[in-house]
């Protein structure tokens, strides 16, 4: 449908009724600014958070790119070290509980979740609204706690550090703690709305994965974050009763702080990781035009992540002086997690055997994905193995192992899902040249940051540093031009997926033909994404879809003798 | 016979040192280089695998005009049973090798040396049992050596890399772990939990004394003090119990004022108050760091009380007045 028409200039390329009625979408339905504050619509709510994680992810990654300048000389470039180690805090703070942790559930999650079952909401609107002020709120209030105060304790808050030097800590930890009741507002939204919404015929196995994966990581979100109010209860009492809890002086124990950090920090990490794996199995079963293999072992497996998960926090205190019985259980359950994690990979290889595979951006992401995730993945076993671990923690080489599962794993299948689905989105189809050109980049400028660090961490560079011994220097200095070129790769992404609002080629309702729901309603969506709740179809099962030259995109038609669609129907999206 | 073992120097390797890693230097880093490179060739096998998986599968079934999905299974059982198995089995060799290595690791001889290792921002103290302080680590080479650790005010992280040994120091408790250098030389030693401010210049050399040399060198600190003069043994002290982390004797300023021409002078506090700095305000400021804090720098200095003796703030103060 073309549902753009009302907006349209006279001038702009494709005018007219395209392929229909003009419908009014949801970005055009209302208007005003109170429209889009006040709105109950997931879509609206989906893309305000798009635009406020986007927003903390491009301050945090100018953040990263100072830190790089600094470290490309050994000595002092332009920073003290004070000033150094609070930009580091920043940078990690922000891109962990502003910008990653939110940003595929709840950007993506939120626009996509009730159209992948064809419902017009989720369970509890006025509660997708409050999670998103509240998100609002507390990383206002997170960043005038961090700004106020100089903290410079690094993302983990580790005490006595950070309570002996820093009168802002607790306040930072409550704005952590309110960016986490915005989790567990959309986390009970999404378990009620896939409990009870489900549409007729779709069954929990016949469910997209990404809905399997927001699933599991709507359990963690409840059930993980209120470690964290914990947490920020024991801080205050401690520093307003003098109560010992984790104060050396008043008897208290520091490390206990960290078991409750890490029972909530790492969970999270799972928060972050399981959705990406979701979008990637839409990914590789789409582009490769196959069902996807192995589907029940890849909802167990999400499944089993969520649950392992929460056994395993104490793989961050090897060296803390935690008893050696704790450490070798850590271990042990730190290696049960990679089962899943491999068992995953391994289906989306399979999956793309004899398909018909279609290299478009997305897909790049994908491929890049599948890369980068094994390498972070496969890193993990270095640090789970108690004597290799004993002289790798906190050096380079964790820093280089989290940064390719969280940027290469999340981040990348976050852009993967973005791509794929902004024409759903906005209605606008991107450069496709451009696109997986940017892919590229990041690609490479992503390696070159990031591989010579695990370099580094093994020749024994420790993390947090300011200033550096020389010999680690030409490391540094590669790192430091990856990021560069990073950064330039994430810039020409940007600018692709701007461009493409202003003059992109308008998408059908289905552009890459998928058989998942939340492509049979219109690109964009009306404000009710559907005239009635559509009945479910096989979300992998792409015989049907054959590409119509005159809609631009794939249409459902019944079975019978057709040709498969192929590259050479579809015009060249340059 | 590792293949990331290069024995051509870059230049920036140290000798017998790999891409990878620093020389082993203790008796355990050559276990855990061993269980690194095991790991490795296991990571190796896997990436090519998938890597080459995935580019076949790209090129093979790359969509063409005319090409069509072929048919294929859904699920299999037994391939999928197959790939979770033997990852499983991997890990848990890998699991058992790091266990042991770990036991090992923590549980040092009984016959070690031992030496009391005090951590705090951000310099380190090596206290030996003739009661000698010293900002390195001297050790004897060929000999268990066993630190008992712990930390005046945050948690710190000693970390040699040569060593492959790392153990926080937690305020309030004491930790431990020990190591056998294998070779003489000199070797850096880190602090690797996040500290603050002069978290990444703390610091120190582990020097390895060669067989018979570490006795020689314990009996002569014994005596420093009476047979230097007293300002050559300030400068010593100055080095070795932390002060040069954040007080430069060349003008330049760091976490702490510089000693250069500071003595004599008047300062303005952070009270407001102006204070000329003479032998007391010096010694006042060692052994209680708050009680005058210079305007413009942040009270974060430790306090020496209980661990400089009366001779050796003298000698202090004689070095500072020395430094026009």
């Amino acid at each position: 449908m073309n549902t753009l028409a009302l907006n349209r200039k006279p001038d702009e390329p494709r005018g007219g009724t395209l392929h229909g009625e003009p419908t009014v979408n949801y970005l055009h339905c209302s208007r005003g600014w109170k429209s889009w504050l006040l709105t109950l619509d997931h879509k609206r709510i989906g893309v305000m958070y798009l635009v406020g994680i986007l927003s903390a992810f491009l301050l945090g990654g100018i953040i990263a790119l100072v830190i790089r300048l600094e470290l490309f000389t050994p000595g002092k470039a332009f920073l003290s070290e004070d000033r150094y180690n609070e930009l580091f805090t920043l940078h990690g703070a922000i891109m962990t509980f502003v910008f990653i942790i939110p940003s595929i559930p709840a950007a993506l999650g939120n626009f996509l979740l009730p159209l992948m079952l064809g419902q017009k909401d989720v369970a509890f609107p006025r509660l997708n609204l409050a999670s998103f002020y509240f998100w609002l709120g507390g990383a206002i209030f997170f960043l005038i706690a961090m700004l106020v105060g100089g903290l410079d304790t690094g993302w983990t808050f580790y005490t006595p550090y950070s309570t002996t030097t820093s009168s802002t800590v607790i306040a930072a930890t409550f704005g952590i703690f309110i960016l986490g009741f915005s989790s567990i507002f959309t986390g009970i939204n999404f378990i009620v709305t896939i409990n009870t919404m489900r549409p007729p015929g779709m069954t929990w196995f016949k469910m997209p994965l990404m809905l399997w994966a927001l699933y599991a990581t709507s359990i963690i979100q409840v059930l993980a974050t209120p470690v964290l109010g914990i947490t920020v209860v024991l801080l205050t009492a401690e520093s307003l009763f003098g109560i010992g809890i984790f104060s050396p002086e008043l008897g208290g124990d520091p490390v206990l702080y960290q078991h409750f950090f890490w029972f909530y920090s790492h969970p999270a990490v799972y928060i972050m990781i399981l959705p990406a794996m979701g979008i990637i199995s839409e990914l590789i079963s789409v582009f490769s035009r196959k069902p996807i293999f192995g589907y029940r072992f890849i909802a167990y497996s999400s499944i089993a992540i969520a649950l392992l998960g929460f056994l395993v926090w104490g793989h961050h205190m090897f060296t803390s002086g935690q008893s050696k019985l704790s450490a070798i259980i850590f271990s042990a359950l730190t290696f049960s997690v990679s089962i899943p994690s491999g068992i995953k990979v391994f289906n989306w290889l399979a999956t793309m055997y004899k398909g018909s595979i279609r290299l478009a951006t997305p897909m790049c992401y994908a491929v890049s994905f599948i890369l980068l995730f094994t390498i972070g993945g496969l890193t993990g076993l270095f640090l789970g193995a108690l004597a290799t671990d004993v002289h790798l923690h906190d050096t380079y080489f964790v820093v280089a192992h989290f940064h390719y599962v969280m940027m290469g794993g999340t981040l990348i299948a976050f852009l993967g899902g973005l791509h794929y689905w902004w024409p759903k989105m906005f209605g606008r189809m991107y450069s496709e040249f451009w696109g997986r050109l940017s892919c590229l980049v990041i690609f490479l400028g992503f390696n070159l940051t990031f591989f010579p660090q695990f370099i580094l961490g093994t020749q024994g560079m420790p993390r947090r540093y300011a200033r550096y011994e020389p010999e680690f220097q030409w490391l540094h200095q590669l790192s430091t031009i990856g990021s560069l070129l990073l950064g330039v790769g994430l810039v020409m992404a940007a600018a692709v997926l701007v461009h493409s609002l202003i003059r992109g080629r308008l998408a059908s309702a289905n552009p890459w033909g998928s058989a998942t729901l939340e492509w049979t309603c219109d690109s964009p969506p009306t404000h009710h994404n559907f005239e009635s709740i559509p009945p479910a179809t096989d979300a992998y099962d792409y015989q049907d879809l054959v590409f119509d030259d005159e809609q631009d995109g794939y249409v459902r038609t019944p079975a019978e003798e057709e040709p498969l669609p192929d590259d050479a129907q579809q015009p060249v999206l340059i | 016979m590792n293949p990331l073992t290069m024995n051509h120097n870059l230049g920036l390797l140290a000798d017998g040192g790999s891409l990878l890693f620093r020389p082993p230097s203790s008796t355990a880093a050559a276990d855990v280089d061993r269980l690194f490179y095991f790991i490795l060739a296991i990571c190796v096998v896997f990436f090519v695998l998938i890597t080459g998986v995935l580019s076949l599968f790209l090129v093979r079934h790359y969509r063409r005009p005319g090409q069509r999905v072929q048919p294929s299974p859904s699920h299999n059982n037994w391939l999928e049973i197959a790939w979770s198995v033997v990852p499983a089995i991997l890990v848990a060799v890998i699991f058992m090798w790091g266990f042991i290595g770990y036991l090992n690791a923590r549980t040092p001889p009984d016959d070690s040396y031992e030496i009391q290792v005090v951590a705090k921002k951000w310099s380190w103290a090596f206290i030996y049992p003739n009661g000698h302080v010293d900002n390195n680590l001297h050790v004897p080479v060929d000999r268990p050596v066993s630190l008992v650790m712990s930390s005046d005010d945050v948690i710190h992280s000693l970390y040699v890399p040569a060593f492959r040994i790392k153990m926080d120091l937690v305020p309030g408790r004491y930790s431990k772990t020990w190591f056998e250098a294998i070779q003489s030389g000199e070797f850096d030693l880190f602090c690797t939990e996040y500290c603050g401010t002069g978290h990444s210049l703390m610091n120190a050399l582990v020097i390895v004394h060669p067989s018979g040399e570490f006795e020689t060198w314990l009996n002569k600190t014994a005596t420093f003090l009476i047979e230097i003069t007293t300002v050559e043994a300030g400068k010593l002290l100055y080095a070795r119990r932390g002060c040069a982390q954040c007080h430069s004797v060349d003008g330049s300023a760091k976490a702490g004022p510089t000693f250069q021409g500071i003595f004599g002078a008047e300062h303005r506090m952070a009270s407001g108050e102006d204070i000329v700095v003479d032998e007391n305000y010096i010694r006042e400021s060692i052994l209680q760091p708050q009680a005058k804090v210079r305007a413009g720098y942040r009270p974060v200095m430790p306090t020496y009380q209980g661990q400089l003796k009366d001779e050796e703030i003298t000698a202090l103060v004689q070095y500072i007045k020395s430094l026009k």
